[in-house]
């Protein structure tokens, strides 16, 4: 607030309010370090914009005397850096939001203090920020940090970059040495794709080019900070994209109504618009803007709408709408960005769980490709990221999403990602570009087709997947249901989980990314199988969850009968054929599933056979019996 | 190319955020509540909350932990607002404080709130088996609460945890929980008092007439003005009921909640008020905004 703000409040409280009714908003991060003078920076603003209370002013005078570092006089660094009883609480992911106003606009400021995570608190202020601040000491010019700064910022996607080259006082306001800096500056952040940058010369300590235009700074002629931040143009890219709205809620009050509300993340849209419902790809009309407020003739990117559509087509959470004529790609597997915030490093191979727009799919992240020294921008070996590490990944997700990539569009490119046993957040990413686009490559029609095939060797073809930890029984199992089967005259084939290493997958091992390649393959395999109107049978440990759902959704309803052949550790280890198990107990083998690498049971199996109670021959006499009954063999 | 012609306001963008987290919250939570106060915050997000699912009804009860000390105003306005939205209304009364005629008087403002809004807090909570809850509380409210996620993650026994705490980035909100555990959902995290106020004006947002300034009996105890709202108030000897024009800036219990004396009969007057008394009026008012704060923070620390 202004010296002007004040008076207006004091004598037009109405002419004060329909300013500030109107102001627009703006949201940036600030980058430096308190040796920067970041925290003063701060502090000035949210002072001299009179954000500042009385309790903190109070408490200001005093820490000011105690604590400050300007020989008693106010020390504006205190409003913002951490007191003792924040660090109490033990907080450490800090980023602190911050508000205050001016005439024009209102700002909301992420502050992240602290060199400590500093990777994830600046990722985390990035990620909804308009615009950053990187600050510089006038007397040390663009260090290491600075390049740290404007690679994460430039990494998030943030364009708008004002170079504050702060306490220029204490370099006599010398104009060589901010062009210096300046010059240096640019020619670094050209190489990371910023190019939109603002230069001021600043004394965060005196205020000079803060607020005012400093009598100090003859030779500079251009805005002050905050005059700079009060009119820099914002949101305005965004809503020049096509349009992009993720459904958050299907809302059916009634019979009659039915609208698909979300906040949009991209573009304009009216009445009259086609629109591209995704991933689906039907195409409808937007029939009416329904708001509270009554129905709007044009919604823009940022505001939350419900939209109806003239013609029924089904629509659930997760999908999107797009500009028809201009409508993102639907893939399931993706080149990403990622940057790693858990405190356990990165398993690749296990699913996490992958929360884009408002869709949560299941992901798979493969061993990073390489990661990015944030110091120094060079690309190193990495088989895993760690807290704070940054990597380039291939990630593949269970179903296929609309994306755009997150250069183009923060909310179709950005994605978290949720530890499915903590549903703690562990990481943050960036969709760069699709491996494989489900749109692309489409599958060639043949005449003679499964069901074809299947009539003329008089059965239904499927897949019977035998699933359970190691020497519960699943090749015994498989094996004698086969023969069965063969007796009965059927067209079978048995794929064996240890077979299938010695020739297809011989190039995996045991790595929590192989078996998961492995599942792929083998379940590829069986479904070229079951395309060619055969009984498949897989005995494959397949411990993830989410790597048999992958399977069974490749192939059609009623095809996929998951057989978990369940039996207990102790029982197991007593069998225990290959002394797999007493290896491991000596600890010569590593990675074996149920002792120290996870199996999850399957939650809803076609079939259980719990084999410490069954005999092979009662076990397999239960999985025939249930092909029979769904129709898979006639009796 | 098409030209947009809607410049949003910041309002516009807040309105737009906090109805696209409650939206968010409600989809990924299985027995969502909002915690309704009564207040200009909770009037605020109970208005938002119908625009969020409008034309539907609210998908989620409205929950106040009762004291049975609140003003009398409030009571009428929330059994108002619940049958206007044809919400579902659920009132929680600590049985425990009702059997022990917990009161202001007799056992302090300290064990009163603890007893009757935290502990009936978590039974309300922990009976509906809700796994997420929607509260008021603004991020600008204190310097401890500009860190505080949009989403707040509490264990099974209601405990905030700094370590639980999730990064939060982009609009991607991670709602999941263990069985037990909740969530508490902040919807007006990047609100500002201005806002709020300015917002209630421009909406037309009905609050409780305390807000506004008016004649109303009081009594001055330990330079605070008490209003006196039913006969259970207890005089001291000889203390005499005193007419005055006063209003509140927050509302609480009402022998709990300190008057002020005002002209401030409109919103902007009361705007007006509030922000002189940030401006201008620093020092002065000093001792008086500093227990206010204190008080509320309590609330926050019992209550939210």
């Amino acid at each position: 607030m202004t010296a002007h703000q004040s008076d207006l409040i004091a004598s037009d409280i109405e002419a004060y309010l329909h300013e500030h009714e109107h102001k627009s908003l703006l949201r940036f991060i600030t980058c430096g370090s308190v040796d920067d003078g970041k925290s003063t920076l701060i502090g000035r603003l949210l002072y001299e914009s009179q954000m500042v209370f009385e309790d903190q002013l109070a408490a200001l005078h005093v820490d000011s005397k105690t604590a400050g570092t300007q020989g008693g006089e106010l020390d504006l660094a205190l409003l913002v850096d951490g007191l003792a009883a924040e660090r109490e609480q033990g907080i450490t992911i800090d980023v602190a939001y911050r508000f205050f106003s001016t005439e024009k606009r209102k700002f909301i400021v992420a502050d992240t203090p602290g060199h400590e995570q500093y990777t994830r608190n600046m990722v985390t202020g990035a990620s909804t920020a308009d615009l950053a601040i990187i600050l510089v000491d006038a007397r040390k010019g663009v260090l290491t940090q600075t390049r740290r700064h404007s690679f994460l910022v430039s990494l998030l996607g943030i364009r708008k970059i004002v170079l504050a080259v702060n306490k220029i006082d204490a370099v006599d306001y010398s104009e060589e040495v901010v062009a210096a800096i300046d010059a240096d500056y640019r020619a670094f952040a050209a190489g990371i794709g910023l190019h939109d940058i603002t230069t001021i010369p600043t004394s965060a300590l005196k205020g000079d080019n803060v607020l005012v235009s400093s009598a100090n700074t003859p030779w500079y002629d251009g805005p002050t900070l905050l005059g700079h931040l009060e009119v820099v143009e914002n949101d305005s890219a965004l809503q020049a994209g096509p349009f992009r709205m993720p459904v958050q809620w299907v809302s059916r009050p009634d019979l009659d109504f039915r609208g698909f509300a979300g906040q949009i993340a991209g573009g304009i849209v009216r009445p009259g618009d086609q629109v591209r419902v995704l991933p689906s790809g039907r195409v409808s009309t937007v029939a009416r803007i329904v708001t509270m407020d009554g129905d709007l003739d044009e919604a823009v990117a940022l505001q939350s709408v419900t939209l109806t559509l003239t013609d029924e087509v089904d629509i659930s959470r997760g999908d999107v709408l797009a500009a028809a004529d201009d409508a993102p790609a639907v893939a399931d597997q993706f080149d990403a960005t990622i940057i790693w915030m858990g405190e356990q490093d990165l398993r690749p191979g296990r699913p996490y769980l992958l929360k884009i727009g408002a869709r949560t799919v299941t992901a798979t992240v493969g061993t990073p490709d390489h990661k990015v020294d944030v110091n120094t921008m060079e690309q190193q070996p990495a088989t895993t990221l760690s807290l704070n590490e940054i990597g380039a990944c291939r990630v593949s997700l269970d179903r296929a999403v609309p994306f755009d990539p997150y250069t183009t569009n923060r909310d179709m490119g950005g994605f978290i990602l949720i530890d499915r046993l903590t549903n703690n957040t562990v990481g943050a990413g960036l969709l760069q570009s699709a491996v494989r686009r489900a749109d692309n490559v489409h599958w060639q029609a043949t005449d003679v087709d499964k069901a074809a095939h299947g009539v003329l060797k008089g059965q239904k073809p499927c897949v019977l997947w035998f699933t359970g930890v190691p020497s519960s029984g699943k090749s015994t199992v498989a094996n004698l249901v086969e023969k069965q089967l063969h007796a009965q005259g059927r067209h079978t084939y048995l794929l064996d989980g240890d077979n299938i290493r010695h020739g297809l997958s011989k190039d995996l091992g045991f790595t929590p990314e192989d078996r998961v390649e492995n599942i792929r393959r083998v379940g590829e395999v069986a479904r070229l199988m079951v395309d060619a109107g055969l009984i498949v049978l897989v005995t494959l440990v397949s411990p993830y969850k989410a790597e048999r759902d992958l399977v069974r959704n490749r192939l059609d309803e009623g095809e996929f009968f998951e057989i978990f052949v369940d039996a207990p550790l102790a029982v197991v280890q007593e069998r225990d054929p290959k002394g797999l198990y007493k290896r491991a107990q000596r600890g010569e083998a590593v990675g074996v599933t149920g002792v120290d690498s996870p199996y999850e049971a399957p939650e809803n199996p076609e079939l259980r056979l719990p084999t410490a109670e069954l005999s092979p021959e009662a076990a397999s006499a239960k999985v025939l019996s249930m092909l029979t009954d769904v129709g898979i063999v006639t009796a | 190319m098409t030209i947009a012609s809607t410049t949003l306001t910041h309002l516009q963008r807040l309105e737009a955020e906090s109805i696209s987290i409650m939206r968010d919250a409600v989809s990924e939570s299985q027995h969502p509540v909002m915690l309704y106060s009564i207040g200009k915050d909770s009037a605020v997000m109970l208005h938002l909350a119908q625009k969020a699912f409008f034309p539907g009804k609210l998908p989620f009860p409205l929950l106040h932990v009762d004291t049975t000390w609140k003003f009398q105003d409030m009571y009428r306005l929330r059994d108002k607002k619940a049958q206007e939205l044809g919400a579902d209304l659920i009132v929680h009364k600590n049985p425990e404080a009702v059997a022990l005629g917990i009161n202001p008087f007799d056992h302090g403002s300290a064990v009163h709130t603890d007893v009757w809004k935290t502990e009936g807090l978590k039974q309300a909570l922990d009976a509906g088996g809700f796994d997420l809850a929607f509260g008021g509380a603004r991020r600008d409210e204190e310097k401890s609460r500009a860190k505080e996620r949009i989403f707040s993650v509490r264990s099974k026994d209601h405990r905030w945890d700094p370590k639980q705490q999730r990064p939060e980035l982009w609009r991607l909100y991670n709602a999941r929980v263990h069985q037990g555990e909740s969530v508490r959902v902040f919807p007006l995290s990047n609100w500002t008092e201005l806002d709020v106020w300015q917002y209630i004006s421009l909406q037309g947002i009905e609050i409780v007439p305390l807000y506004f300034a008016a004649e109303r009996a009081v009594v001055e105890r330990d330079g605070t003005l008490i209003m006196v709202d039913d006969n259970r108030f207890r005089l001291h000897e000889g203390e005499v009921p005193m007419t005055r024009k006063v209003r509140f800036r927050t509302l609480g219990c009402y022998p709990l909640s300190g008057a002020i004396e005002s002209e401030a009969d409109t919103l902007s007057g009361i705007i007006q008020e509030m922000l002189l008394a940030t401006t201008s009026e620093r020092q002065g008012r000093l001792i008086d905004h500093d227990s206010k704060a204190s008080m509320e923070k309590k609330k926050q620390e019992g209550y939210f």
